[in-house]
C-alpha cells in the first residue's frame, strides 16, 4: 500500500504542475455549463411565420393576431403570393407559411367549412412537428371561438365533449435548461474520468517512463490504483464544481439526496476510468488514444439520451444504449436532481454500473502487460 | 513537381500507416450517419404509459383499449392514484400517465362533459409535449367517433404540408451537419497535429533546410487530408442517398465544389493552429475545445441558433461550419442553385483568405 | 580494476543459456549463452539492430524469451520476473525520469516504489544529491537539467535501491566526452560496492573500460572475452578494429 502512496504523490504533483489540465478541470465545467445549456435550447419558440392573406377579412386578421399572440410564432412577413412566401422559406427567413384563401370568411359562414393551407419547413423534424402541432391547436381554439360566436342556440344538439387537462410534472414551466444541465454535468464527469485517464497513461508510454516503472517490482494493481485514484478525486471535484455552477447560474438544486448522487458518481467514475484505462492499454500514441476516446465519447454521448429519449430509438440502438455507461449516468442525474428519486429507485442502475466497473477494470488490468 | 509528389507520398505513408487512426477517420462518418439517421429521434412510439382508472366504466375501458391498440403507447401497468404515478415516474421508465376520474362515463353521457387528466414527466419538455399531443389526439379521435353522426358547423380545416421532409425524418437536418463536423475533425485536427508532430520530433527542421520551398512543405502536408476528406464526403453522400434515402436535390458538382472550398478553409485553419502551437497536446486541445466544440454548438445542426442569446448568435457568424451547413442544406435538400448561396460562399472564401493571410504572415515570422 | 574473475566458482549474477527471442520469422536474439559474475562490468556490444536491446529486455523481465533459459540473481526469467525486478536496476535508452517532477521528487518517487523506508529515502537522496553536486538544483524540474546531468541522475536513481545487478542500455548516447568520463566513474563506484553492471554501448573506448565484453552480430554472440584478449585473438591494436572485423560480416541491415 505504501507504494500506492508514492504513486499518488507523484501523480498529484504532475497534475498540479500541468497548467492545461488544471485549466480543463476548473474552466471546462464552468464554461460548458454556462454556454451549453444556453445553446442547447430545443424549446420550440420563435417560429417564423410568413402569412399569405388573400382574404383580408376581419376573420383572417383575427386569426393572424391569435397566432402571433400565442408566443410561439413570430410574424416574419406578409406576402402577396404563396410563391413569394416560399422564397422566405428557402432563405430560412420563415419556417411556416400560412395561406388564407380568398373568401375565407364568406365561405366559412355560408358553407360551414373552409380550408386553410399550411406549409412547414420540415428539414428540422422536431421543430416542424411541434410547430405544426402548436399552429393546429391555435386554429382549433380559434375555430371554437368562432363557433360559439356564430352558432344560434338550438340549431344543434349538445354533443359530449371530453375535456383534456394536462399537467407537466417536475418541470412545470417546461424549462429546457432543467433538462440539459444535469445531462451536461454527466458529460463533464465522463470526459474528465475517461479522457484524462487514458491520455495520462499513454503519455507515460510515449515518453518512455512506463518502461522504467515496468522494471520495478511494482504490482500491476498498485500501478493502476495509483493512476485511478487521482482522477477519481478530480472527477468528484469537477462534479462538485458543476453542481455549484448549476445552482448559482440556473438555480438548480437537486430535489433528491446529494448523497445518492455522490455514491452513484463514485461507482460511475470507476467504470468510466476503467474504460479509459482499457483504451490506453490498446494505444501507443496520445494521438491514437485521443481519437479512439473521441470516437467512443461521441457515440456514448449521442446515444446516451442527452438530446433525444432512448425509448424512441430502434431496438438495435437501445441494445447498444444498454451497454453505454453514459446513458445510465444521464438518467440517474435527471432522476435524482429533477425528480428526487431515492436510493431504492436508482439501485438497478447502480448495480449495472458496478458491473461495468468490475468488468472494465479487470479487463484493463489483464491487458496491461509489464512484459511483451 | 516530382519533389512535391515525393513529399505528398511521404505524407500518405504517415497517414496510411496508423491503422487505428485511419479506421476511426473512416468509421466516424459511417457511425455518425447511422446514429443520427436511425437512433436520434424524438418520435413517439412504444412509450410506456401508466393509467389510473378511477372510473372503470365502459368509456374509460374503451379509451384504454384504443391506447393499447396504438403503436405510440405501451401500457406499463395500472395504478390506483396520483401518488403511485409519482413513484413510477421516479423510477424513470414511464414518462406519461392518464387519469380517469370516477363517474367518467356518467359525466360524459349525461352531462355531455367529462374530464381526463394527462400527467407528463416534463424533465424532457419536448418529449412531454409530444407525448401529450399524441395522447390528446387519441382522445379526440374517440370523441369524434362518439359524435360521428353529428355535423359540426363552421369548421376550419387546416391542410398542412411538410416541405422537403414529409416524413419528418431527422436525416435532413443532420446529414449536412455531420459533413461539416467530420470535415472539421479530419482537416483541422489531423493537419494541425501532424504538422506539430514534425515540429516536436524535429523532422520539420530537416524539411525546412531542404531546397524545397517552406510553403510547399506545408502545402504537401495538407493535400493528403484534402483527399481523405473528399473520400469522406463521398462516403457520407453515398450513405445518405442509399441508406437514408435522402436524395441530393441540387447539383452534385456544385455541392462538391463547395465542399472542397470548406475543406480548404479547414485545412488553412489547421495549418494556422500548427504554426501557433508547439506541442501535440496543445494542438489537440485547441482543435478540440476551440474548433470542434464551437462547430457542434454553433453550426446550427444540433443546437438551434435562433434560440440562443444574441451574443452567442453573433459568435456563430465566425464559425465557418455554420456557413457550410447552410450551403449544404440549400443545395442538397432544398435543391437550390448558386444564386441562393453566393453570399455564404463569399463569406467562406473571405474567412479562408483571412486565415491564409495570417498563417502566411506568422509562418514567415517564424522563419525569420 | 581490470583483473576480471574467470569463473572459478565466483558468484554468478546472470546466467543465460541459449536464450532466444523470435518475432515471426525474425530471430532477434539467437541462442545466446553467457555468464556474468558478481561485481563485474560486462559490456554488450553490437551494431544497431544486432539484438542487444532485445537481449537486455529479456534479462530485465520486460520481454518473455521464446526459448532458452536464464537466471538473474538466481531467479528464473520466466517464472520469477517480479523477484528479478526487486534485485535489478534499469536505465533505458530513452531518458525515463519524469521531466515535470523535480530532482528530489524523482529520487523519492523511485526510491519509494522500491520500498525504501522514509529514513533511508531521506538519507540516500541527500547523499545522492551531494555526490552529484546537485545541492543547488535539487528542487528544480528535471526538464531544466542538461542532458549529461540527466543521465547521471538517471543512473544514480537506477542504483538507489542497491540492486545486485544494474542494466544500462546505451547510457551515454549523445553525451560529451567529459561527462562520459564522469558517468563511468559512477559505474566504477557501483561495481566496487559489488553491483554487477551489464551495459550496452557503441562507444569502443567505453568497451575498453569493461571487464569483459561480448560482441553481438546478427542476433548471436560472435565473441566474448576480456578486451585485452580479444585484441590478441584478432591480432589488432584497438577494440575498434575487433569490432570492425566482426561487424562487416553482418548480414542484417543497420537499424
Amino acid at each position: 500500500m505504501r507504494t500506492v502512496l508514492f504513486l499518488l504523490q507523484k501523480e498529484f504533483r504532475q497534475i498540479f504542475r500541468n497548467k492545461s489540465i488544471l485549466a480543463i478541470i476548473m474552466v471546462m465545467p464552468v464554461v460548458q455549463l454556462i454556454i451549453m445549456p444556453l445553446a442547447a435550447d430545443y424549446e420550440v419558440k420563435n417560429i417564423n411565420l410568413a402569412v399569405v392573406d388573400h382574404d383580408h377579412s376581419s376573420y383572417s386578421r383575427q386569426l393572424i393576431s391569435k397566432i402571433t399572440a400565442s408566443g410561439y410564432f413570430r410574424l416574419a412577413d406578409y406576402s402577396a403570393t404563396f410563391k413569394e412566401a416560399m422564397k422566405f422559406i428557402e432563405s430560412d427567413h420563415a419556417d411556416v407559411v400560412l395561406e388564407i384563401p380568398h373568401g375565407f370568411e364568406k365561405k366559412l359562414i355560408r358553407e360551414d367549412e373552409q380550408q386553410l393551407f399550411i406549409a412547414v419547413n420540415a428539414i428540422n423534424g422536431t421543430k416542424a412537428n411541434l410547430g405544426g402541432a402548436y399552429l393546429g391547436q391555435i386554429i382549433r381554439a380559434y375555430n371554437q371561438d368562432i363557433r360559439l360566436e356564430l352558432v344560434q342556440p338550438g340549431r344543434i344538439n349538445p354533443i359530449p365533449v371530453i375535456e383534456i387537462t394536462s399537467s407537466n410534472w417536475f418541470n412545470p414551466l417546461m424549462n429546457y435548461k432543467f433538462f440539459m444541465v444535469p445531462g451536461i454535468l454527466a458529460i463533464l464527469v465522463t470526459m474528465v474520468g475517461g479522457f484524462l485517464t487514458s491520455l495520462n497513461i499513454v503519455r507515460e508510454k510515449e515518453i518512455g517512463t512506463i518502461e522504467q516503472i515496468n522494471v520495478t517490482p511494482i504490482r500491476k494493481h498498485h500501478f493502476i490504483l495509483g493512476k485511478l485514484i487521482p482522477f477519481w478525486i478530480l472527477g468528484n471535484v469537477v462534479f462538485t464544481v458543476g453542481l455549484l455552477v448549476s445552482w448559482l447560474v440556473y438555480g438548480i438544486v437537486p430535489v433528491g439526496n446529494p448523497g445518492v448522487l455522490y455514491s452513484f458518481i463514485a461507482v460511475y467514475l470507476l467504470a468510466i476510468m476503467g474504460f479509459g484505462l482499457l483504451v490506453s492499454t490498446f494505444c501507443e500514441t496520445q494521438q491514437q488514444a485521443m481519437f479512439i476516446m473521441f470516437f467512443f465519447m461521441m457515440v456514448f454521448i449521442l446515444m446516451g439520451g442527452l438530446f433525444t429519449p432512448i425509448e424512441s430509438m430502434p431496438d438495435w440502438a437501445r441494445a447498444i444504449a444498454a451497454f453505454n455507461p453514459v446513458s445510465y449516468l444521464i438518467n440517474v442525474m435527471r432522476l435524482v436532481i429533477l425528480k428526487g428519486s431515492g436510493f431504492r429507485e436508482i439501485l438497478p442502475h447502480l448495480g449495472i454500473i458496478a458491473g461495468f466497473a468490475v468488468v472494465l477494470n479487470s479487463w484493463a488490468i489483464l491487458n496491461y502487460k509489464k512484459t511483451t | 513537381m516530382t519533389q512535391f509528389t515525393t513529399f505528398i507520398k511521404k505524407e500518405f505513408y504517415h497517414v496510411l500507416r496508423d491503422r487505428k487512426t485511419l479506421l476511426i477517420l473512416f468509421g466516424m462518418p459511417v457511425v455518425q450517419i447511422l446514429i443520427f439517421g436511425f437512433a436520434l429521434t424524438n418520435e413517439v412510439k412504444n412509450s410506456k404509459i401508466v393509467i389510473a382508472d378511477e372510473a372503470k366504466d365502459e368509456v374509460s375501458t374503451a379509451i384504454i383499449r384504443k391506447i393499447e391498440a396504438s403503436r405510440y403507447f405501451e401500457i406499463e401497468k395500472a395504478v390506483a392514484n396520483r401518488q403511485q404515478i409519482e413513484t413510477v415516474f421516479k423510477e424513470g421508465k414511464v414518462k406519461v400517465a392518464l387519469l380517469f376520474p370516477a363517474n367518467f362515463s356518467k359525466d360524459l353521457l349525461h352531462q355531455n362533459k367529462a374530464q381526463v387528466q394527462i400527467l407528463a414527466d416534463a424533465t424532457d419538455p419536448n418529449h412531454a409535449t409530444a407525448l401529450t399531443n399524441y395522447l390528446s389526439s387519441i382522445l379526440q379521435d374517440y370523441q369524434s367517433e362518439l359524435n360521428e353522426n353529428q355535423a359540426i358547423p363552421y369548421r376550419i380545416v387546416p391542410e398542412t404540408r411538410m416541405l422537403y421532409n414529409p416524413q419528418l425524418k431527422g436525416a435532413h437536418n443532420f446529414v449536412p451537419g455531420v459533413m461539416a463536423l467530420v470535415l472539421m475533425l479530419v482537416c483541422v485536427m489531423m493537419t494541425a497535429i501532424s504538422i506539430v508532430k514534425e515540429k516536436e520530433t524535429g523532422t520539420m527542421e530537416v524539411l525546412l533546410v531542404s531546397p524545397f520551398k517552406p510553403v510547399l512543405v506545408i502545402l504537401s502536408k495538407a493535400i493528403p487530408y484534402l483527399i481523405l476528406s473528399l473520400v469522406n464526403v463521398g462516403s457520407i453522400l453515398l450513405l445518405s442517398v442509399f441508406v437514408l434515402d435522402l436524395p441530393i436535390n441540387g447539383s452534385l458538382p456544385l455541392l462538391l465544389a463547395e465542399s472542397t472550398l470548406f475543406i480548404i478553409t479547414c485545412l488553412t485553419l489547421g495549418i494556422f493552429i500548427s504554426i501557433k502551437t508547439a506541442s501535440q497536446q496543445t494542438a489537440m486541445l485547441i482543435s478540440l475545445m476551440g474548433m470542434l466544440l464551437p462547430t457542434m454548438l454553433f453550426s446550427g445542426f444540433m443546437f438551434p441558433i435562433e434560440n440562443m442569446p444574441i451574443p452567442l448568435q453573433v459568435i456563430s457568424n465566425i464559425i465557418p461550419a455554420k456557413w457550410y451547413y447552410l450551403i449544404v442544406k440549400d443545395i442538397m435538400i432544398k435543391g437550390l442553385g448558386f444564386e441562393a448561396i453566393w453570399k455564404e460562399t463569399l463569406i467562406l472564401v473571405g474567412i479562408t483568405l483571412f486565415l491564409f493571410a495570417i498563417s502566411l504572415k506568422s509562418f514567415k515570422i517564424r522563419l525569420a | 580494476m581490470e583483473n576480471h574473475k574467470n569463473g572459478r566458482g565466483e558468484e554468478v549474477s546472470i546466467r543465460a543459456d541459449k536464450l532466444t527471442k523470435q518475432y515471426g520469422d525474425f530471430i532477434a536474439a539467437n541462442a545466446i549463452s553467457f555468464e556474468v559474475y558478481k561485481g563485474e562490468i560486462f559490456g554488450f556490444l553490437g551494431a544497431n539492430g544486432a539484438g542487444k536491446t532485445t537481449a537486455m529486455r529479456m534479462l530485465c523481465g520486460l520481454s518473455t524469451p521464446s526459448s532458452g533459459s536464464a537466471t538473474i540473481a538466481g531467479f528464473d526469467v520466466y517464472k520469477e520476473t517480479e523477484e528479478i525486478k526487486k534485485n535489478i536496476g534499469y536505465m533505458s535508452q530513452k531518458f525515463s525520469l519524469y521531466e515535470d517532477l523535480t530532482i528530489l521528487e524523482n529520487i523519492r518517487f523511485y526510491g519509494g516504489i522500491y520500498g525504501l523506508s522514509r529514513g533511508e529515502l531521506r538519507e540516500k537522496s541527500a547523499a545522492l544529491i551531494a555526490r552529484l553536486g546537485l545541492q543547488g538544483e535539487a528542487n528544480k524540474l528535471v526538464a531544466s537539467l542538461p542532458l549529461g546531468w540527466k543521465q547521471k541522475l538517471a543512473f544514480s536513481v537506477a542504483v538507489l535501491h542497491q540492486p545486485r545487478i544494474v542494466f544500462l542500455d546505451e547510457p551515454t548516447g549523445g553525451v560529451d566526452p567529459v561527462t562520459r568520463r564522469q558517468f563511468w566513474d559512477l559505474i566504477y563506484q557501483a561495481a566496487d560496492q559489488g553491483v554487477t553492471i551489464f551495459v550496452t554501448t557503441h562507444y569502443m573506448d567505453e568497451a575498453e573500460y569493461c571487464n569483459r565484453i561480448s560482441i553481438m552480430v546478427d542476433g548471436s554472440i560472435a565473441a566474448l572475452d576480456t578486451p585485452h584478449r580479444l585484441k590478441q585473438q584478432f591480432g589488432v591494436a584497438s577494440m575498434d578494429e575487433v569490432f570492425y572485423q566482426l561487424a562487416r560480416e553482418a548480414k542484417r541491415a543497420d537499424g
